[in-house]
């Protein structure tokens, strides 16, 4: 199922959470939603499942119009944060839940439901729980009856909440690797809010960035971090450096030297160049480079961070060199960004 | 995986704190204050309550149970309590949920309203009504017109016990469902349920224990209720009689037999409101204490 979010604004009490988003998902698509806490993520997440309602603009399932039908009607399957499993219903009632309280015949009979909870149980590998209570099970296991849960109804969309923010580190990468495997075998259109980067770029087959209610970047993980498009991507999702330089004639300046980087189409004038402190490229001489002093080395995993005062404001980037490196044992090293970008100065 | 059974779920024990600073005679002390007052301010009354309503046998004490205006007070009591105890029941959960769940103005008001009943002696609740719907009231002169009879009559005592009793159910249902939030509900709603289903299948079942609890307080408190209703009743024999009003008349008429014995059922009442009480709670308790973390 296909989902079409178009120009929604959401505000709550005059105050707006989303302005303006536009989104297009594709049939079958894993698609993350990554960003701050308050960026109106799970905003978002819970307008397309029809938990709250557009101030403005339309959600469409396929070429229906899914804005005006209420959380039923739309048939998602919504996994929250918490799991919000029935405390007093065993996991197998809480699984046939949504096809117990249908109505007349598209209700199955009580022996299918039973069947149906049991089958969802071997596909998230809990089998044999069927009787046990949510407060007997693991944060891991609530999790996947969570899921199986949202997944009995049959939903067009699948819907998750920080599926992963309560789980402890290695249960959340194990979970990681299933949700991929389930997505993979049952080819849901699956839509997850996260604010831990490594999990949207890993899992999603593309990653949406949201700051302060708007959509910055739609794109996979290679695009979102290969070539971030605003200066809020390049600071949100990996690691990134940052200069204020000046573009004259084409060329870009460091205080009052060329880099050696050219940006013909850049306009003129005061700008910020973003790089990947990893993505530089060292150099002997400096005839248009970045030079600078070295101010501090740590030794980070398998790599070596060195912090740099470049020119006479000592403006303080950081660039990543290979441990055996010479030119971390000198005190001046100059480099030049290999993949950067410009943005207008703030 | 573990063993699939039920674990039982294991009341609450609490442990001796290790860091008790007080001597044992100390503690002695207060425990001999705190049993010693009990014994004179609650026993003791409890225990003659019983041996006065019993003083003249058995005979006696059925004797003053079985008398007309006996049976009509406590005819009265338990219809105000039937009447009085689902109306507060029905309110009770409505205003918990408009005030756990629902964001809107004047939410801090209705809560203190609903405290009302609690820092208002009962007498001025009374006298309220008497106002009210008094002959020289401000509705008296329309309802006598279209001769409806509310003061000195059941559906007086009736308003009188829902005012006195109706905070017990919500206030015991506000924190509970403040704690346990939207999430359940809205899962509910995902699935397809419809309002009525999510309230019965979900939101009731997640609030049955503090339910219970507050409908027994409810109960104990609209059977005992004697100063609001003792204004608004009137006072007629065999009519408008509740049992406390019933036992104050036979006290001083100087029938210790008879209002003994009409005591002895509410103090019965009592009994059975703290045993079950008592029970909730270990119930209660656990079934807290099972769901945290969850």
């Amino acid at each position: 199922m296909e989902v079409r979010v178009a120009n929604v604004r959401k505000e709550f009490e005059r105050f707006p959470a989303l302005h303006d988003v536009s989104l297009d998902i594709k049939s079958g698509e894993l698609i993350a939603l990554l960003g701050p806490s308050g960026s109106g993520k799970t905003t978002l997440l819970r307008l397309i499942a029809g938990l709250e309602r557009p101030t403005r603009g339309k959600i469409f399932f396929g070429d229906d119009d899914a804005s005006q039908k209420s959380i039923q009607e739309r048939n998602v399957g919504f996994v929250f944060q918490h799991y919000a499993l029935f405390r007093h219903m065993t996991v197998a009632d809480n699984i046939g839940f949504g096809l117990k309280v249908r109505h007349g015949s598209s209700r199955p009979p009580a022996q299918e439901i039973r069947r149906r909870a049991s089958e969802l149980l071997d596909l998230v590998q809990l089998s044999g729980l069927e009787k046990r209570y949510p407060a007997q099970l693991s944060g891991g296991q609530r999790q996947r009856v969570a899921l199986a849960r949202a997944m009995a109804i049959e939903p067009k969309v699948l819907l998750l909440d920080e599926p992963f923010g309560a789980l402890d580190a290695q249960v959340r990468r194990e979970l990681r690797r299933w949700l991929r495997e389930i997505h993979d075998r049952t080819g849901h259109t699956t839509v997850f809010v996260t604010h831990d980067q490594e999990e949207a770029l890993e899992l999603a087959d593309r990653v949406v960035v949201m700051s302060q209610g708007r959509i910055e970047q739609v794109g996979t993980a290679d695009d979102i971090y290969d070539t971030p498009n605003s200066p809020f991507v390049y600071g949100f999702i990996g690691e990134s450096s940052s200069l204020p330089v000046k573009v004259e004639n084409g060329e870009i300046w460091l205080a009052d030297r060329p880099i050696g980087l050219s940006a013909p189409h850049a306009p003129e004038g005061e700008a910020t160049l973003y790089f990947r402190p990893h993505d530089v490229e060292l150099l002997d001489g400096c005839s248009g480079c970045i030079a600078g002093t070295v101010a501090a080395s740590r030794r980070v995993a398998g790599t070596r961070r060195v912090e740099l005062e470049i020119g006479g404001e000592r403006q303080r980037v950081e660039i990543e060199l290979p441990v055996g490196h010479p030119a971390a044992q000198k005190s001046r090293v100059a480099f030049r960004p290999g993949r950067w970008k410009l943005f207008p100065a703030a | 995986m573990a063993d699939p059974e039920i674990k039982s779920y294991e009341p609450y024990h609490e442990s001796r704190s290790a860091a008790v600073t007080e001597s044992r005679p100390a503690q002695a002390v207060l425990m001999a204050i705190a049993f010693a007052f009990l014994g004179v301010f609650l026993l003791l009354p409890l225990i003659i309550v019983f041996h006065e309503a019993l003083a003249k046998g058995i005979g006696a004490y059925v004797q003053a149970l079985s008398e007309p205006d006996a049976r009509s007070a406590i005819h009265l009591t338990l219809l105000v309590a039937a009447i009085s105890v689902p109306l507060n029941v029905v309110f009770g959960i409505s205003a918990a949920w408009a005030i756990a769940k629902f964001e809107f103005k004047g939410k801090a008001f209705l809560t203190t309203l609903i405290d009302l009943p609690f820092s208002v002696s009962p007498v001025i609740s009374g006298l309220v009504y008497v106002l009210l719907f008094g002959a020289q009231g401000l509705l008296g002169d329309w309802l006598k017109g279209h001769g409806i009879q509310i003061l000195f009559a059941v559906p007086g005592i009736v308003l009188a016990t829902v005012f006195v009793t109706f905070p017990f159910v919500a206030r015991e249902l506000i924190p509970l469902m403040q704690e346990q939030g939207n999430g359940d509900e809205e899962a509910a709603l995902s699935l397809g349920a419809n309002g009525w289903q999510t309230f019965w299948y979900v939101t009731l079942p997640n609030i049955k224990w503090g339910l219970l609890y507050g409908v027994l307080l409810c109960n104990a408190r609209a059977m005992g209720e004697f100063g609001a209703v003792s204004v608004v009743s009137g006072h007629i024999r065999g009519l408008t009689n509740t049992m406390p009003l019933h036992v104050e008349i036979l006290y001083n008429e100087y029938n210790a037999v008879g209002a003994f014995a009409v005591a002895s059922l509410l103090a019965g009442l009592a009994l059975v409101t703290l045993v079950l009480k008592t029970l909730l709670e270990m119930r209660y308790g656990a079934e807290l204490a099972a769901t945290r973390g969850h």
